[in-house]
């Protein structure tokens, strides 16, 4: 802990000046009545505890080369990610469930596929941060999914049962609802990375650059890993889209809201 | 039930004991009892929330009974493949839903949902069937009047050939013309096809009309039963009467014991 606090005392001065600029927001927020000092005191006081500690946490991780850790630590983002999900997506029967489900699927299907190709090496330095950015994908592909179905299926009641009551199986029946909800969760993605490099240099090539990688290089990282959230954010998605649909549709074809 | 009320013809639905409850354990309908007629009109009415709609949605499977059997035909319902049922027991909903495209697609929906094709002549018989110009079957079947889409709707369920036709509230959003054309479109039904027809109504008058037999339903049981004549008669008008005038409401207190 010595270590990294030791580490992180020269950088202080620079934290203090970022810190400033949370100060004016506050500012404005107590000029202008919005009412969020109080949120953003917290939220500047959590951001600064949680960092620290995953730094501490990623140094001693690295440091004793035990796999055991990443597990840890991955198991750790997924339960936030699958209970944040759940959470979410109010008066689905099973919600967490569902959520951690269609995150850890997302996660094993994507990261497999990346060391199948021997795209990272299997070691910690870079299996954590992949996993923690496809579970923030998948994560939010998860909310959205969950919550458009489940907006549509009680906003489209009538269309359905019509169509139920044809004699169409329930699958045909939400063809629609089911189009949208993955199309849902998977849009952000699309459109980020239609127009990545044009509004905004991303993250992970953001961080290179700022730690002085050569641009190239740093771009050939991001494009592996639109690809990679991508693919994260669609099998999240689907997964997420029909076990949803699962819970509002029996097995005699009828619509349980 | 007392006699003197007896409907000529075989039972097409035979309802025994049927019960209805939700989770908390209140009944929608409490161990009802009732026969509806083959190639009758066959009129289910009562106030609002007691319990006609869900009884209507039990005899084509799009809501599963807690305790009770229905049978068709004198074969339970619940052990025949719950499609197969909804192609014979066609349904028009209170408020019609268009399917997107034109009319004719919204005809060929049921028979596709059963793997079969339904031809332009037939389409345009369908039509016919239900007072609409046969030459509007290319039009598009979001901007009809609500009385026109109604009757796609009717057409849409006729498509699939049923025996027995359901319809829920089908002309209480329509002004007095296009309820004219839905009733003599369903007496049509029934003297031409010999088609069942079970009527959910808000109007003793719609009853008196067009129903061939009548049940009077509080509180999910069937207080009142026979042709419509012998509702509106002896000693059982008050029930009715009550009923026309707006007076019997869901409240047990109003039932005598």
């Amino acid at each position: 802990m010595l270590d990294t606090l030791s580490e992180l005392l020269p950088r202080l001065p620079g934290i203090l000046g970022a810190l400033t600029l949370v100060g004016l927001a506050i500012g404005i927020s107590y000029w202008q009545k919005v009412g969020l000092e109080k949120s953003m005191a917290v939220a500047v006081v959590r951001a600064f505890v949680q960092l620290i500690a995953i730094g501490y946490a990623l140094q001693l991780i690295f440091d004793s080369d035990n796999p055991l850790w990443i597990a840890v630590i991955v198991g750790v983002m997924l339960t936030v990610a699958g209970l944040t999900s759940g959470k979410r997506a109010k008066s689905i029967p099973r919600a967490r469930t569902i959520a951690l489900l269609s995150i850890s699927t997302s996660l094993v299907l994507t990261l497999g596929t990346l060391l199948m190709f021997k795209v990272f090496e299997p070691s910690p330095q870079s299996i954590i941060p992949i996993a923690g950015m496809i579970i923030g994908n998948a994560m939010t592909a998860t909310s959205l999914s969950m919550a458009r179905l489940r907006d549509d299926l009680k906003s489209s009641r009538s269309a359905i049962e019509s169509a139920l009551a044809l004699g169409a199986p329930s699958r045909v029946a939400a063809q629609g609802q089911l189009r949208t909800a993955l199309a849902t969760g998977m849009t952000p993605l699309v459109d980020s990375t239609k127009t990545v490099g044009l509004i905004a240099l991303p993250g992970a090539m953001t961080g290179m650059i700022l730690a002085g990688s050569p641009p190239m290089e740093a771009v050939q990282l991001q494009i592996v890993v639109m690809f990679m959230l991508v693919g994260a954010a669609a099998f999240a998605s689907m997964i997420a889209t029909f076990l949803t649909y699962r819970q509002f549709f029996t097995k005699t074809h009828q619509l349980n809201l | 039930m007392t006699p003197g009320h007896q409907i000529d013809g075989r039972a097409k639905f035979d309802i025994r004991q049927l019960t209805v409850s939700l989770a908390d354990g209140s009944h929608i309908l409490d161990d009802l009892s009732h026969t509806l007629t083959e190639g009758r009109i066959n009129a289910l009415i009562g106030p609002s929330g007691c319990g006609k709609s869900t009884l209507l949605r039990c005899l084509n499977r799009l809501i599963e009974p807690t305790k009770g059997s229905i049978t068709l035909d004198g074969v339970d319902i619940a052990n025949t493949d719950v499609l197969t049922l909804r192609a014979r027991v066609g349904m028009v909903m209170q408020s019609a839903t268009m399917f997107a495209g034109s009319i004719a697609d919204n005809l060929a929906f049921g028979p596709r949902s059963l793997g079969l094709e339904i031809d332009r002549p037939r389409i345009k018989e369908l039509l016919e069937l239900v007072s609409l110009d046969p030459s509007l079957l290319d039009n598009d079947a979001q901007n009809l009047s609500g009385g026109q889409a109604q009757r796609v709707s009717i057409a849409r369920a006729l498509a699939n050939k049923p025996e027995v036709l359901l319809l829920d509230e089908p002309t209480s959003a329509l002004d007095p013309a296009a309820t004219r054309t839905i009733e003599s479109t369903l007496k049509r039904l029934r003297d031409e096809l010999r088609m069942t027809i079970v009527l959910v109504s808000h109007s003793m008058e719609q009853v008196e009309r067009i129903a061939d037999t009548s049940a009077l339903m509080l509180d999910g049981k069937i207080i009142e039963s026979g042709t419509p004549e012998h509702l509106l008669s002896g000693v059982h008008h008050h029930w009715t009467e009550q009923f026309a005038k707006g007076e019997l409401s869901s409240q047990k207190e109003n039932q005598p014991n």
